[in-house]
């Protein structure tokens, strides 16, 4: 175990990136960027999504290779050509989604690649158990070393994927989004951890979209603009709103764009909606140019509410109406034709097609409107993907790009685009903003008002209670697969939702009451 | 709307199309097909005989008939090993027929109808009870086959009608073979569905990520379904050349046609993980393949060695763009 670690000011850096230059095909991720890691401190990179924090990641973990730069370790010219390469020079990330194993144990997971060795070249199942109950006490985890992953919970998934980058003796610690999954609690541990680890003298960098965060935390700062380097300097220099302004170029203005909404009939009916485990008996009306909030805690079924509507799920109970008609809805094919549309919450695996280019992505469910009898027209295409992606100020180098090389919340524009040019009746956007930046969740929720002013009616589900309110006519409370609560008016307040969100709330009044005035 | 005045404007392409074929696989394809029939043609005087190359079509036209809806299948993440199978099968009920003196006409219908049962059994199985491709098409490529051994046992069914002898011997014009204008056309109508058509764009989108299509709003599974009821009906109309050129039905026919099917898609650049690939390529491929058994038979190769060569071929094109990456990323 390393001694306790005292930073001190104008300490060397132990990890420096020099004018790191990375281009893909038609994009330049980065341009000539650097970044100063110090021991025992935390460093904060900043920067909208798009600009080249991700690559950053990969570019010190050896995935990818820089086309032009240096990196020093110790003021050392080093290469890191492959991951393996990056551990040895004492460098590791806690991803956002590290890859573990569900049928292996907490220790198999902790050291696979990596596996301590007997004497024949065999894995030494003694010692690996014993260093990762090491490992796991160092970071305050009570879990035994023996129990296979599939029986573990999330939380403790993800204390296992910390003890595995742990694992590796690293001096310089990523940490990618780490509280983006967390609940509070977790998000309270992880900070006793990230203070263990700057006490044994590790250079921790920080990335997260949670300002709070980075100035509870974090002792330095970098800021990156669309590949670029902008500046950087110690936190104790440094206020939020600077932090924001070198972030986007721009002063962005922190409050919700939310219009006064004139609200209309109902379009969406939907009454005893119930599926077997999910949820049971969800009613309400979401009506004309309206912001319904679905707020709950994260697995109270809203999202599942959601797909069933999509056609996704098929609940077993209940009926839907769009403007007065019954829709039996039974796949998403039937719930675009009835004008229901879904931003999925898991953009990589449910919303953007990787592999196909932009246009294709934004044109796919409307190719019965830019083909001719089944054969497709690229002028009609690429027309109506320009409209869209205009309109959200998509980010892109050629709309015959890659979606898969876009950043996350251009990806989620692609995603928003493609369903707008359905021309839907609703639209239900799920965590739209979710780990997403500030400048990309500004045009999200400005683009949410604005649609919502043009007479589409939105349900957003969201965990942020900021947002939910920020954003919301009128909002809905889910609790354990039933509907807890309807705020709107003066009774929309955190307290409120939260109660409701809990449990706490016995008074909430029954669904349907409270409709929009 | 505001948001439409700050929206940057964004090109709608960098690089052409055509730029982009140059560099393609497609392009390296065509480099070695080329390459194969320069050498065959000094290797052997027979070789630029038109009348032998129009022979040597027949090592290829029939499997790639195939290869063409085989194509549009792994680009969309699935695949067929019953097409050999499919192929005894439609030849069995058509020599079944055969021997009730049924007239050619219906014995295509025949054919026809069979092959698209099969691939309809085939969908069915895949679409609709969501069973993994390869699984039931390894159990259908027994039981298609097995059907066949039923009925014909040792026997064979012979003497086909004289008319019938026109799909697999037929000449179009000087040596233009039938076959070879069913080929033309297949792969025609094949490039258009797959690169010009909804369908192929859903296709594709498919073969990168199936749960985003859905949530994209395509019918999976109806896409899945027409896509083996394709193979089926190219199976059907592969099988009537074949069983018109032997003139003759053994429950053997084409023995291990599934695996040179898929060969030629895959070294045509259609990745088997699905997701990318072209008709061009399959075309190209079906040339290369046809130019090196024909070659390597006019040099009195043996067939075992032949197939040594076209799997050692099929190995090498597969790992060349490997190692292409390889050397470009050091």
């Amino acid at each position: 175990m390393q001694a306790e670690y005292r930073p001190q000011d104008g300490a060397a850096p132990v990890l420096s990136l020099r004018g790191i230059v990375k281009t893909f095909p038609g994009v330049r991720a980065l341009g000539g960027v650097q970044l100063d890691l110090y021991p025992g401190q935390v460093t904060a990179l900043i920067g909208e999504n798009g600009a080249g924090k991700s690559t950053i990641v990969k570019i010190l973990t050896g995935i990818y290779q820089p086309d032009e730069g240096e990196i020093l370790v110790d003021g050392r010219r080093v290469a890191l050509p492959t991951a393996q390469a990056a551990g040895e020079a004492g460098v590791t990330a806690i991803h956002q989604e590290t890859v573990l194993f569900d049928e292996l144990t907490v220790a198999e997971n902790i050291f696979i690649g990596h596996a301590p060795r007997n004497r024949w070249g065999l894995i030494d199942r003694r010692a690996m158990r014993g260093r990762a109950r090491a490992i796991l006490d160092g970071i305050g985890a009570d879990l035994n070393p023996a129990v296979r992953l599939r029986d573990l919970g999330i939380a403790s998934k993800h204390l296992v994927a910390i003890a595995r980058a742990l694992s590796i003796d690293a001096r310089v610690v990523i940490m990618d989004e780490p509280t983006a999954a967390l609940s509070h609690k977790e998000i309270a541990e992880l900070y006793d951890l990230v203070e263990k680890l700057k006490a044994q003298g590790k250079a921790i960098l920080f990335i997260s979209h949670k300002f709070d965060e980075i100035f509870r935390i974090a002792d330095r700062w970098t800021v990156f603009r669309d590949g670029q380097f902008v500046d950087q300097g110690l936190m104790q220099d440094v206020a939020e709103a600077d932090l924001v302004r070198m972030m986007v170029g721009r002063s962005v203005d922190q409050i919700y764009p939310k219009r006064p909404a004139r609200i209309g009939e109902p379009v969406l009916t939907v009454a005893g909606y119930s599926h077997p485990t999910e949820f049971a008996d969800i009613t309400f009306t979401l009506h004309r140019g309206e912001i319904l909030g679905f707020y709950g805690l994260v697995g109270a079924g809203r999202s599942e509410v959601m797909q069933a509507l999509f056609g996704i799920t098929r609940p077993s109970k209940g009926a839907c109406r769009i403007e007065g008609k019954v829709r039996v809805i039974r796949s998403p094919a039937q719930a675009v034709e009835a004008g229901i549309v879904y931003v999925p919450e898991d953009r990589g695996r449910q919303g953007a097609v990787k592999g196909l280019p932009i246009f294709q992505n934004v044109t796919l469910p409307s190719l019965a409107r830019t083909s001719r009898v089944g054969f497709l027209r690229l002028t009609e295409e690429f027309a109506l993907a320009r409209e869209y992606t205009q309109r959200l100020d998509l980010r892109a180098a050629s709309l015959d790009q890659d979606v898969a090389l876009l950043s996350g919340g251009n990806q989620q524009k692609v995603v928003i685009a493609k369903w707008l040019a359905t021309r839907p009746r609703v639209i239900i956007l799920d965590e739209p903003t979710k780990g997403i930046d500030i400048g990309s969740k500004a045009a999200v929720h400005d683009f949410m008002s604005e649609l919502a002013a043009q007479g589409l009616s939105v349900i957003m589900v969201s965990s942020e209670i900021p947002e939910v309110l920020g954003m919301s006519d009128r909002v809905i409370v889910m609790r354990e697969g039933r509907i807890a609560g309807e705020f709107a008016g003066e009774r929309m307040t955190p307290e409120n939702l939260v109660r409701a969100a809990v449990g706490l709330d016995r008074s909430a009044p029954p669904p349907g009451e409270g409709e929009a005035a | 709307m505001t948001t439409a005045i700050n929206g940057r404007h964004i090109p709608d392409r960098l690089t052409s199309p055509a730029a982009r074929a140059l560099k393609s696989w497609e392009g390296l394809l065509l480099v070695v097909a080329v390459a194969i029939f320069i050498l065959n043609a000094l290797a052997s005087p027979y070789f630029l005989d038109p009348w032998n190359l129009s022979d040597a079509s027949f090592n290829f036209t029939e499997k790639a008939m195939i290869a063409f809806a085989m194509a549009m299948l792994i680009v969309a993440g699935e695949i067929d090993l019953s097409v050999g199978a499919i192929i005894a099968l439609v030849s069995t009920v058509m020599g079944l027929a055969m021997t009730l003196g049924t007239p050619t006409p219906v014995l295509v219908l025949l054919g026809l109808g069979t092959g698209l049962l099969c691939g309809a059994f085939n969908g069915l199985l895949v679409a609709g009870f969501g069973l993994p491709s390869i699984v039931v098409t390894i159990g259908t490529m027994s039981l298609f086959r097995g059907i066949s051994y039923i009925v014909l046992g040792d026997g064979a069914f012979t003497g086909y009608p004289e008319s019938f002898a026109w799909f697999g011997q037929g000449y179009v014009f000087w040596v233009i073979t039938v076959e070879l204008v069913i080929f033309a056309l297949a792969a025609l109508v094949f490039g258009v569905l797959l690169h010009r058509t909804s369908l192929g764009r859903m296709v594709y989108a498919i073969g990168n990520n199936a749960t985003a299509a859905r949530f994209s709003g395509i019918r999976v599974e109806r896409v899945r379904f027409i896509l083996f009821l394709l193979t089926g009906l190219m199976s059907g109309i592969a099988a009537i050349c074949l069983t018109s050129r032997l003139g003759s039905t053994r429950p053997s026919i084409a023995a291990g046609f599934e695996l040179e099917v898929v060969t030629i898609v895959v070294l045509g650049g259609v990745s088997i993980l699905g997701g990318s690939g072209s008709v061009l390529g399959v075309v190209l491929a079906a040339l290369v393949m046809g130019l090196v058994t024909f070659g390597l038979g006019l040099l009195n190769v043996p067939g075992i060695v032949m197939s040594i060569v076209t799997g050692a071929l099929l190995i090498a094109v597969i790992a060349i763009p490997r190692l292409w990456a390889m050397a470009r990323r050091r």
